[in-house]
């Protein structure tokens, strides 16, 4: 009530201490997010820096100073050159195939004739919901080289002569992963395709009906329009979401084979946990190699993505807002 | 006109109309379509009754012998019973964690302003960002300085650590359209803030509670990496995702048990999903409306 006055009248500026003691009970209800946020982000982001400059085994409680030494390193290992490519490559390749394949489901199941489309809708996005470490394991077998049934169905169709070993070969690999991680997750675009489809009112569509326009012209004069700008945020979110694709490639090919599919994530597990599993690598455990490895990546995630967000927050300011409270 | 009714009647009934004929069409490719989609789901399903040695038996789905008895090994000698208990500790402490975490952290935010709000919201965005592989080896290094590297809690802590954004903006936007009568109606029967919030506001944002455990659960039961890593050294705190990726590659991998191990383990996920699809459809749209 007092509040609501005072915005009539000019705001009173009240000090800022006495503003910070009004909100105590504000600060002490982020405490336990913020907290946990500074213990397993915040601090991770700056430890990374600390380790990144020791060599460490991570068994051993000693660890020596290695300055720069690991970033020497790190830009003259082929492998890490080609890893970090192969992150960004994995990311620019799914993202517009996993997003423009659910674009086009989303617009099919749209239709409000289909009573059915809710069926297909959980079908569709049935495999979204299963853990991604063991859908990579199934996959190896459904891919299997000696009797899968890929091999199987596409030497039915006489598609291929001889079976294929579409994980086990440098050659087909990282296309074969791209093919199951788009199945996997095209669910995820597809359900914000269609919460962005459904912000179209219907009678824009039924005024176009009666105007004559035909199924493909309605597509393109109001419904890409109008859903256009989602498309900025749902091709950010998939885009940040796939450079994050451990569990998927780890369990699906390890990273193998001759290291062929493997990506930043993998690389970094692997220097730092990697001989614990017992690796045929043989090497002893480096996390300070790997955290440097870490910073890099880190890096460029935020300077691809920086610059998005700034775009992503002015269409966000259309609807709903955090700014929007009591004053 | 007459005629054209005369004409026009015997035709409907014996042909579709072109709407329907399109409509039937659709369904007939939406069909096709969907069953490859799920067909490397229900394969991995009938090759868990599968004999041991007819693993690889073409494309079929149903097997010639039917052998239960991969469930039952799965769960004993490849011990996945005990790795289900670990993750259903740990998914549904994560659960109330993350919800204590966001609903407060949420009200705070949707519901006042204060200095420093911006910082809090920019603090929070960036979090998104960080990938997981940059963050992995300071978490192992603090739970094992925290000594809680040796039971759950250390795995329900790391998993509940990580921003949980989208919880936390479903919350804040629940909030912040809830009518002010509510809360000055609470305040004049001299109910504080905690009240507020506990007996007022709380119980009001249901639908945001029932989103919120849905997602939080599916993300908790499907984690990885955080369990993995911390759990190299401790098989006995293994969730089903480390326990199934264990299984393979150990001496002569059994298939089928395997294919049993996985089903098993997707079982809950699949169950939660089917059945609260809403709640999880409508948060994860809510990340893009908002």
């Amino acid at each position: 009530m007092t509040a609501s006055s005072g915005m009539v009248r000019a705001r009173p500026v009240k000090p800022l201490g006495r503003r910070i003691w009004e909100a105590r009970w504000c600060y002490l209800f982020m405490l336990p997010g913020i907290v946990l946020s500074v213990l397993f982000s915040l601090w991770p982001v700056v430890a990374s820096w600390y380790y990144s400059l020791f060599n460490w085994d991570g068994i051993n409680k000693v660890m020596y100073w290695a300055g720069l030494n690991n970033y020497r390193e790190l830009v003259h290992d082929p492998t890490f050159w080609a890893d970090f490519g192969r992150s960004f490559l994995f990311m620019v390749v799914t993202v517009p195939l996993e997003v423009g394949l659910a674009l086009l489901v989303a617009v099919v199941l749209n239709d409000r004739s289909l009573r059915l489309a809710p069926l297909y809708r959980t079908l569709f996005f049935l495999p979204v919901v299963m853990t991604t470490a063991i859908m990579g394991i199934a996959m190896q077998f459904v891919f299997a080289a000696y009797q899968g049934p890929v091999n199987e169905a596409l030497q039915a169709l006489h598609l291929i002569k001889a079976p294929v070993s579409w994980l086990g070969q440098p050659s087909t690999v990282m296309a074969t992963a791209i093919i199951i991680f788009v199945w996997k997750w095209m669910g995820q675009p597809m359900i914000y395709w269609l919460a962005a489809l459904q912000t179209v009112p219907s009678d824009l569509y039924e005024a176009a009906r009666v105007d004559g326009a035909r199924g493909w012209e309605r597509l393109r004069s109001i419904t890409v329009p109008l859903v256009a700008p989602f498309g900025a945020i749902i091709v950010f979110i998939i885009a940040v979401g796939n450079l994050n694709v451990f569990a998927f490639l780890q369990a699906l090919t390890g990273g193998g084979p001759d290291y062929a599919s493997e990506t930043m994530e993998l690389f970094i597990y692997r220097w730092a946990f990697g001989a614990a599993t017992g690796g045929a690598s043989g090497t002893s455990l480096r996390l300070g190699y790997a955290s440097a490895a870490a910073i890099f990546f880190g890096l460029a995630v935020m300077l691809i993505a920086l610059p998005q967000i700034g775009l992503v927050a002015r269409l966000r300011q259309r609807g709903f807002s955090l700014g929007r409270s009591i004053s | 006109m007459s005629e054209a009714v005369v004409r026009e009647g015997p035709r409907r009934r014996s042909m579709l109309s072109p709407g329907q004929m399109r409509r039937y069409l659709t369904y007939l490719i939406l069909t096709a379509v969907c069953f490859i989609w799920i067909y490397p789901l229900l394969w991995m399903l009938s090759s868990s009754f599968k004999v041991p040695g007819q693993f690889f038996t073409g494309l079929g789905l149903f097997p010639q012998e039917i052998d239960f008895f991969n469930y039952p090994d799965a769960w004993t000698q490849a011990n996945i019973g005990a790795d289900f208990i670990n993750t259903a500790i740990i998914t549904v402490s994560g659960v109330l964690i993350v919800l204590f975490v966001s609903s407060t952290m949420g009200y705070a935010l949707g519901r006042y302003s204060f200095p420093g709000k911006r910082i809090v919201i920019a603090f929070l965005g960036i979090l998104v960002l960080i990938p997981q592989g940059y963050t992995i080896i300071p978490i192992f290094d603090l739970i094992t300085a925290m000594h809680l590297d040796g039971n759950l809690f250390g795995i329900i802590l790391a998993e509940s650590g990580s921003a949980h954004i989208i919880i936390i903006l479903l919350f804040a936007g629940y909030f912040a359209q809830i009518p002010r009568d509510l809360e000055e109606a609470a305040t004049v029967d001299g109910a504080g803030f905690l009240r507020t919030f506990w007996q007022v506001m709380l119980p009001l944002a249901g639908p945001v509670i029932a989103t919120g455990i849905i997602l939080q659960f599916i993300a908790s039961w499907n984690d990885f990496l955080i369990p993995l890593v911390l759990t190299l050294a401790q098989p006995a705190l293994r969730t089903v995702a480390v326990g199934v990726y264990f299984l393979q590659g150990v001496n002569q991998t059994n298939w089928s048990e395997l294919s049993a191990a996985s089903t098993i383990s997707l079982l809950p996920v699949v169950v939660v999903f089917l059945l609260f699809q809403r709640y999880f459809i409508d948060g994860m749209a809510a990340a893009v409306k908002q």
